[in-house]
């Protein structure tokens, strides 16, 4: 495991130790209605109404949803966030290392590795520091920065996958597996069909293929956010978009990356026989796969996989951790057990099952991207286990 | 191994039968006759007794991996698949921990499939937890991830990956040069134990024994227009559609084989079957049905399938649930097939046969009735015509089915030959229509394998005393659309969960069709529904319309002794 920088000085344990003896009562963030929420300073982290004031982590829809009067992003995911919001939203950014004070509550934003511009949140207020993990990955990827441990009183994380069967291939390895894919579907005369979300999975894979196997074909879906992604200073090889009337389309060469929402879709008879598959984290289930019913599954996700997760968590040397996304309860159960007041923190969107291709319609942008990320457009219910929850370990 | 798990992996990435067969043909063209032969009675769905307890391969994963009991439970609630939540779980070989006893490793190399199998079977009674834990972390440190999952598939004793041993035959008659028939017949007659065998068995010039092998089975599709539309109701034979299980009886030189449809060989589940057959004369093949009767009772299907898919049969099951077998067709007779023979010819030929050995009429009482027990006890019955000069003097009696304990009418027509499969025309089943009431979802549990991400196996319920009592678990006969919808609702309404199954608030009503009633300790409302599947989701019912106890137990036989 990486060392962890030391970003400040050590945690007031006195504040903190307050602080959990009276949870509830002083805690930074709260969910609400509209979702997580800071009252002293406020404003809400990705929520999920309008508010006045949004601090994103990311521009994937369900983190980043419109109408908000005022949001508040990294300097490097302005143009992408500007890109799903419109012209018309008011979008203030904060560079590396900068911070703002809202109300007394200092916010700085550090990189989460997710997608291009994802942040952590850094909240210090009184002497107490809270971060918000947003979405986040310990891989390599070559179109954002790469993930920061920061140091925290209270760590929010994520869980997408947060049980330790996911543990994820090296990229590298995948990439080969997909450019010998692409390789033998040219050989058979067939173009590839790559699904895989078009905010950040789409870009990566872009970035990690041999573009040198044949052309790249990007879904206009895609072929928008490459544009935002390009202009926002990332380096990627030739992407083709399809011409208005086109009728046929890189026949049997192309490697072909479109949304999820496009399988069965009649746009992809623009590239005759083809063989179709799928890059996500959730390819490692051979049910998923199954289930999913494309020719192949790649496993590569945007999301850290356990040992990431439980990197982050030890990297924080947070003593209370709220776990949010995915397979939270268990993995809330395996922190405690290691000592750490670890409880679930019930957000409007939390579940376990992978997305399923076409079952949604889309979002704003017309594609599956509620489930943006691997995440499961899954509305749950509240079913947090406080009550379970035990003292953390001096 | 590794080449078994390729093949074990590329029959599970494909749907198509043809990549399934050429992918067979490649393993079997390229492996060793040994493992070959291992592979066959594998994928044949040979069970293996558990050389490794469950309780102790999850501990000893779970400590190899560095993980609690409980998160491994969890895994499995994800996965729906052991095999493949153990290999996902288990570190890389090379970060495997050294085992504490430094003496030499039990397995280096590559074994082959037979390798493993024999080394398994070689642990089969080991009691030494030590000598067990030591023997799996060996066998992890030699497999790569993708190999472990088909290791532990043996290890847990089933290695299913939707191979039927018609698909097999074909594979190895593409092989052999013969046809696929022939090859199935090789395949029953003697299963290849050994390298030998198995090269045996792809020698296209060895006549070989025919054995005991059945004929196609020739099924009756279901009747689709009104029945008048058959023509005169004089050129058909009309029987009941008994509720038990299709066979074939095959008598030759004395050896006796008991052939379900699939053509599965389940000479071994029904032993008295068996030996009553021993009496017909040689060269004789009976087809008909398998039905559970106790002194003249019909005990109806679910004690069938205590008996079905056994390989041994205890003596107080046999006592419990004895077995019958009604004849409708012969298809050989003094080692003659028959099946060119109109109908007439073959009834009149097969009732000469059953009369000799004694054989009458079937005659049955339904289950539960009240007559007294102790009818008669023979073995092998013929199926009788049901009279009835026109169609609406049959239909009249279609309507007795139920209260008969049977499904409904065949319909065959007089002068038509032994078909083969499918073949519409000829052969119609005229079934009652089922029986069908509206019930609440209750609790909701992910499927396996394929279906293991989303909710499909439903327990339903209906209302009794003001509360929904459980009665029936349909696996969901919804589109794949509506699967993703209820998954949803499922999560979104989840009140309590128990590992992979959640109790949810109730609020979906399902129509459930069924095909009877019978007593049940399994469901707390003390009667269970045969056969219920999903008809359809019934959005423009709230649960307050959904049916009660009360319906279902007037038609439940036998009769439930307390009525609700």
């Amino acid at each position: 495991m990486r060392q962890v920088p030391c970003r400040r000085g050590p945690a007031a344990a006195g504040a903190a130790a307050w602080l959990r003896g009276r949870p509830g009562m002083s805690d930074l963030l709260e969910v609400t209605e509209s979702g997580l929420y800071c009252a002293a300073g406020d404003f809400h982290i990705d929520p999920w109404r309008r508010v006045p004031r949004a601090v994103i982590t990311h521009a994937h829809a369900d983190h980043a949803r419109p109408g908000c009067d005022r949001y508040l992003c990294a300097a490097p995911g302005k143009l992408v966030l500007r890109t799903r919001l419109g012209p018309g939203a008011t979008i203030d950014s904060l560079r590396r290392g900068e911070s703002l004070s809202i109300n007394g509550v200092r916010v700085s934003l550090v990189p989460a590795g997710h997608v291009l511009g994802s942040a952590q949140v850094r909240l210090e207020h009184r002497g107490v520091v809270w971060v918000v993990t947003g979405d986040y990955k310990m891989a390599a990827d070559p179109t954002c920065d790469p993930f920061e441990p920061v140091e925290a009183d209270v760590l929010v994380t994520e869980s997408t996958f947060g049980l330790p069967i996911y543990r994820w291939p090296d990229p590298a390895e995948v990439a080969a597996e997909i450019n010998a894919w692409w390789r033998a579907n040219q050989e058979a005369g067939h173009a590839s069909i790559l699904f895989a979300y078009a905010l950040g999975k789409a870009q990566r894979l872009a970035a990690l293929v041999d573009p040198t196997i044949g052309p790249i074909v990007a879904h206009g879906a895609v072929a928008k956010l490459v544009r935002a992604y390009r202009d926002s200073g990332v380096r990627l090889p030739p992407i083709d978009g399809v011409p208005a009337g086109a009728r046929s389309v890189g026949h049997g060469r192309a490697l072909v990356i479109a949304p999820p929402s496009a399988a069965g879709s009649r746009w992809l008879r623009l590239f005759g026989e083809a063989s179709t598959a799928a890059a996500s984290g959730w390819m490692m289930l051979r049910g998923v796969r199954r289930r999913r019913g494309f020719d192949r599954g790649f496993v590569l996700s945007d999301h850290a996989d356990f040992p990431g997760l439980v990197a982050a968590v030890e990297a924080s040397r947070a003593r209370r951790v709220l776990v949010t996304h995915g397979s939270t309860e268990a993995f809330a159960r395996f922190l405690r057990e290691r000592g750490l007041d670890a409880t679930v923190l019930p957000t409007r969107f939390t579940g376990e099952a992978p997305p399923d291709v076409g079952a949604d319609g889309g979002d704003d942008v017309g594609e599956l991207e509620a489930g943006a990320a691997d995440e499961p457009p899954v509305v749950e219910g509240a079913h947090g286990d406080g009550a379970r929850s035990v003292e953390p370990v001096p | 191994m590794r080449r078994f798990a390729d093949l074990y992996w590329r029959l599970d990435g494909t749907t198509s039968i043809t990549e399934k067969v050429q992918a067979l043909r490649d393993y079997f063209a390229a492996a060793h006759p040994d493992d070959a032969a291992c592979a066959l009675a594998v994928l044949g769905g040979a069970r293996q007794s558990r050389a490794v307890p469950l309780p102790l391969l999850r501990r000893q994963a779970a400590a190899v991996a560095g993980i609690p009991a409980w998160l491994l439970e969890e895994c499995y609630a994800q996965t729906g698949d052991l095999a493949e939540t153990l290999a996902l779980v288990l570190p890389p070989s090379d970060r495997l921990p050294p085992p504490d006893d430094p003496g030499p490793p039990s397995v280096t190399g590559d074994l082959g499939l037979a390798g493993h199998v024999a080394r398994l079977a070689g642990l089969r009674g080991q009691k030494d937890e030590e000598v067990i834990g030591r023997f799996l972390v060996d066998t992890w440190r030699v497999l790569a991830p993708r190999e472990r999952i088909v290791w532990h598939k043996l290890l847990t004793g089933g290695c299913r990956v939707g191979v039927s041993r018609s698909l097999l035959a074909r594979a190895l008659a593409d092989l052999a040069g013969v046809d696929p028939a022939t090859m199935i017949a090789r395949l029953v007659a003697r299963a290849p134990l050994d390298g030998a065998a198995f090269t045996r068995l792809l020698d296209a010039t060895d006549a070989g024994p025919d054995g005991l092998r059945p004929y196609p089975f020739f099924l009756a599709a279901p009747l689709d227009g009104p029945v008048e539309a058959l023509g005169p109701r004089s050129d058909w034979q009309a029987e009941w559609k008994w509720d038990g299980i299709r066979a074939q009886l095959v008598q030759r030189d004395g050896a006796v084989a008991v052939w379900t449809r699939g053509e599965d060989l389940a000479t071994e589940a029904f032993p008295e079957i068996a030996l009553a057959a021993a009496g017909l004369p040689t060269g004789t093949v009976l087809d008909g049905e398998l039905l559970a009767v106790r002194g003249g009772h019909l005990l109806g299907f679910a004690p069938l399938q205590r008996r079905s898919g056994r390989r041994r049969v205890t003596r107080p099951l046999l006592v419990e649930v004895p077995c019958v077998f009604v004849a409708y067709d012969i298809v050989e007779a003094d080692g003659e097939d028959l099946r060119a023979l109109a109908l007439t010819a073959r009834r009149a030929r097969m009732e000469r046969v059953l009369s000799a050995v004694g054989a009458e009429p079937a005659a049955f009482l339904p289950p539960g009735a009240t007559a007294p027990a102790g009818g008669p006890t023979a073995t092998l019955w013929i199926s009788p015509e049901v009279p009835g000069v026109g169609w609406d003097d049959l239909a009249a009696r279609r309507v007795e089915s139920r209260q008969r304990g049977v499904e409904g009418l065949i319909l065959k027509r007089r002068d038509s030959p032994y078909g083969s499969g499918r073949t519409r025309g000829d052969w119609w089943k005229w079934k009652i229509e089922p029986l069908e009431i509206d019930a609440v979802l209750l609790y909701a549990q992910s499927g396996h394998g394929r279906r293991a991400a989303l909710h499909t196996d439903y327990t339903l319920g209906v209302w009794h005393e003001g509360r929904l009592v459980t009665v029936a678990k349909a696996y969901s006969g919804l589109s794949d659309t509506e699967i993703v919808e209820v998954d949803r609702i499922v999560r979104a309404t989840t009140r309590e969960r128990h590992g992979p199954v959640r109790i949810v608030e109730p609020s979906l009503v399902f129509q459930i069709a069924f095909e009877g009633v019978a007593p049940s300790t399994r469901h707390k409302a003390g009667l269970a529904l045969r056969f219920p599947r999903i008809v359809r989701w019934r959005r423009d019912k709230g649960i307050a319309d959904a049916g009660g106890l009360a319906d279902l137990a007037r038609l439940c036989r036998p009769p439930l002794e307390v009525v609700p």
